[in-house]
């Protein structure tokens, strides 16, 4: 059992799915959608979110700068 | 009386530019208007008025360290020769383009290309119709004089704030190594960072405070729309330039029935071939340009009633005399008559040539 | 408790623990997907938010894709001529003593055409930071050879393979830099991972911090990718970089002093 939660938000609109993020996350939250923005990215969204820790690696490689993540200590 | 000294021209340029509260100087070595620079580091302005001088890797380096300086609001100037300047060009337009003050000090050389060290006025076109790309124009002023060298790095950067524009000051070798007599201006202090901000804190990069937006110096604009818009100011200022700074001296031209065009050191000879052609009868007069861009265009009309022709004069093939002849439009007869590659004319030489090309003798 | 209420719950302001600094302003940034560009900018908004020196920093961009970096950091701006941010950063520095100036360059920028500049204000030892980003590619003009392309690396003007014995050799300006005695803080970096990025962040906040010290000059490069020029997916990008980029142009520090 992780000792924290978390949960990512993703400004899908300014996303470019560049898919690092994807790659990045260690415990496979994140995908790509089937669905596209406004500019035709498949942007990033939360696929498995039970399994987010709130680690922030997600955030820290997105080029773009929108992802926002949170987290709380697991009850 | 303020300091009267007798000094060269190109030492004059660089005790002006402490007095007048210049915050930095950038340069490097060329043939002849190192004295400058030398002047500067003897002088250690550093310790006197906190004014920075710095030798740097190249020209070009020079002009973009003057472009950073200027970006922060800051008096700061470069000088060379003309090579020099050649190299300088690409930084002058960005200058220019970004509407960044600055004053470039040109003690022109005969070209083209590595040329020779000697006195020329070759490169006014470069001066004054561009000599980077794109358009823009550089407010140009033409000493004649050591004492002009000291008055106008000041009026140079008055100028250059005014407008927001990049200002030369065109002389040439003469000037530049001859020694004269000179009254130095009253020492000024530099600005201090609160008198910029509150004289040019809407554009310099001073660091961004919360309550403004933040400011960006730049000569770049990928919207066709907005560049237009930008030209069209820039346009706009050129005109005002026009309208208000044009400056010109006339000797003897109460009764002239000729004319000499001339600025800077030919104006000198041009004033001496004045006498001599007087002596012989010929009732001829000087208009000095002493802003050459902005050009006296309407005082060389004005003449042009009383006036039967005119003698442009300048230390090269012919390159003033364009603007002489936009001006008269075809009226009255305009001659050039020029020596280059660092020949300097005599007043014999001048007269002589006033005689043959304009009276037809 | 179904589990998007539960993450409603933790998706509230005093559970955050990453978001965007309000030195990085919100425009959309106009790097292609995946660009490294885009997470170096963050690196540098957030060390001027956290060191509190927004008021007091002068970004100085370059000439090439990061020309217009200017509208993302949210501090005052000098655009350069193409190679001269050097020279205005060693003027803006030394003309306003306790301010932090910084240059923003590529690898056109800064180890071809604006060689002589940084060589200089290098060995000067001005009081600035160097953000060296090195792509190996000329990413504005579409793909061009870099000084920094790798031997055989295929570009827009070397299509067959860059050829050492026509063009010369992949440029290793960071320890040509190093060994000049104004620097005083040479190091490369990547930012890849997530690891990558808190290094690099530690290695910009060590820059600015040198400056506040009056130190003298800090040069960071950062290797990146640039998937349009490599025609390569980001992902792919960042692993071709790893395999390629990473054994000519090593990762560390070259010299703290």
């Amino acid at each position: 059992m992780a000792k924290f939660k978390g949960a990512i938000v993703v400004d899908t609109e300014k996303c470019k799915g560049c898919g690092l993020c994807v790659v990045a996350c260690p415990t496979k939250v994140i995908e790509l959608a089937r669905d596209v923005n406004g500019k035709g990215y498949h942007y990033a969204h939360m696929a498995n979110a039970d399994a987010c820790i709130g680690c922030s690696s997600c955030g820290l490689v997105c080029p773009d700068t929108v992802i926002t993540v949170y987290r709380v200590k697991a009850s | 009386m303020g300091d009267v000294r007798l000094m060269k021209g190109n030492e004059v340029i660089a005790e002006a530019a402490i007095r007048c509260g210049c915050d930095g100087y950038f340069g490097y070595p060329i043939t002849p208007q190192s004295e400058i620079m030398e002047t500067l580091m003897i002088r250690r302005p550093q310790e006197e008025t906190g004014m920075v001088v710095l030798q740097a890797e190249s020209e070009v380096a020079a002009i973009n360290m003057v472009y950073g300086g200027a970006s922060c609001g800051k008096k700061v100037m470069t000088s060379s020769s003309s090579p020099g300047i050649s190299l300088k060009a690409e930084g002058i337009t960005y200058l220019a383009g970004a509407e960044l003050p600055a004053l470039i000090v040109n003690i022109v050389r005969g070209g083209p290309g590595l040329g020779t060290i000697q006195p020329a006025q070759s490169d006014y076109f470069q001066a004054v119709k561009g000599g980077g790309h794109g358009d823009y124009k550089l407010i140009v002023l033409a000493p004649a004089s050591v004492q002009e060298m000291n008055d106008f790095v000041d009026l140079s950067f008055k100028l250059a704030f005014k407008y927001l524009n990049p200002a030369m000051i065109l002389s040439d070798g003469v000037i530049g190594q001859m020694m004269e007599k000179v009254e130095l201006s009253d020492f000024k202090p530099r600005w201090t960072a609160e008198e910029i901000k509150k004289i040019s804190g809407s554009w310099a990069t001073i660091g961004k405070t919360a309550d403004r937006e933040r400011n960006i110096s730049t000569s770049l604009d990928l919207d066709s729309a907005k560049q237009e818009i930008f030209n069209h100011k820039l346009q706009a200022k050129y005109r005002a330039m026009e309208e208000n700074e044009v400056r010109f001296e006339k000797i003897a031209c109460d009764d002239a029935e000729y004319l000499f065009v001339a600025y800077g050191s030919s104006a000198r000879i041009c004033q001496k071939a004045v006498e001599q052609a007087r002596e012989k009868g010929i009732k001829v007069g000087l208009l000095r340009p002493i802003t050459l861009f902005p050009y006296p265009t309407k005082a060389i009309q004005e003449m042009l009633k009383d006036v039967k022709g005119i003698l442009s004069v300048e230390m090269s093939a012919g390159q003033m005399v364009e603007d002489v002849r936009l001006a008269v439009n075809g009226k009255v007869p305009v001659e050039h008559f020029g020596r280059y590659g660092g020949i300097i004319p005599t007043p014999e030489e001048v007269v002589e040539a006033l005689e043959q090309k304009i009276l037809g003798k | 408790m179904t589990a998007t209420t539960e993450i409603n719950k933790i998706i509230s302001k005093e559970n955050l623990v990453y978001g965007k600094t309000s030195v990085l302003l919100d425009n959309e940034m106009h790097y292609c997907p995946g660009c490294t560009h885009g997470v170096i900018h963050k690196v540098i908004a957030e060390v001027i938010d956290e060191m509190g020196i927004q008021d007091k920093t002068i970004g100085v961009s370059p000439v090439g894709c990061s020309v217009l970096a200017y509208n993302y950091i949210d501090i005052d701006w000098q655009q350069a001529a193409h190679g001269r941010a050097p020279a205005l950063a060693t003027a803006t520095s030394r003309l306003m003593p306790g301010k932090y100036v910084f240059t923003y360059q590529g690898d056109g920028d800064l180890a071809s055409i604006g060689c002589a500049e940084i060589i200089h204000a290098c060995n000067r030892g001005e009081n600035i930071v160097v953000f060296f980003v090195n792509n190996a590619i000329y990413g504005m003009t579409g793909g061009q050879m870099a000084p920094t392309t790798l031997e055989g690396q295929v570009t827009a003007t070397t299509p067959y393979g860059r050829d050492c014995k026509v063009t010369g050799f992949p440029m290793k300006i960071t320890e040509m830099i190093a060994m000049l005695p104004g620097t005083r803080f040479v190091t490369r970096q990547s930012a890849e991972t997530p690891g990558a990025v808190r290094k690099l962040k530690k290695a910009a906040q060590k820059a600015f911090e040198n400056t506040r010290e009056n130190k003298g000059l800090s040069f960071i490069e950062i290797v990146g990718t640039c998937s349009s020029g490599w025609k390569l997916s980001p992902v792919k990008s960042n692993e071709w970089m790893k395999e390629n980029m990473f054994a000519y142009y090593p990762l560390g520090t070259l010299k703290d002093e």
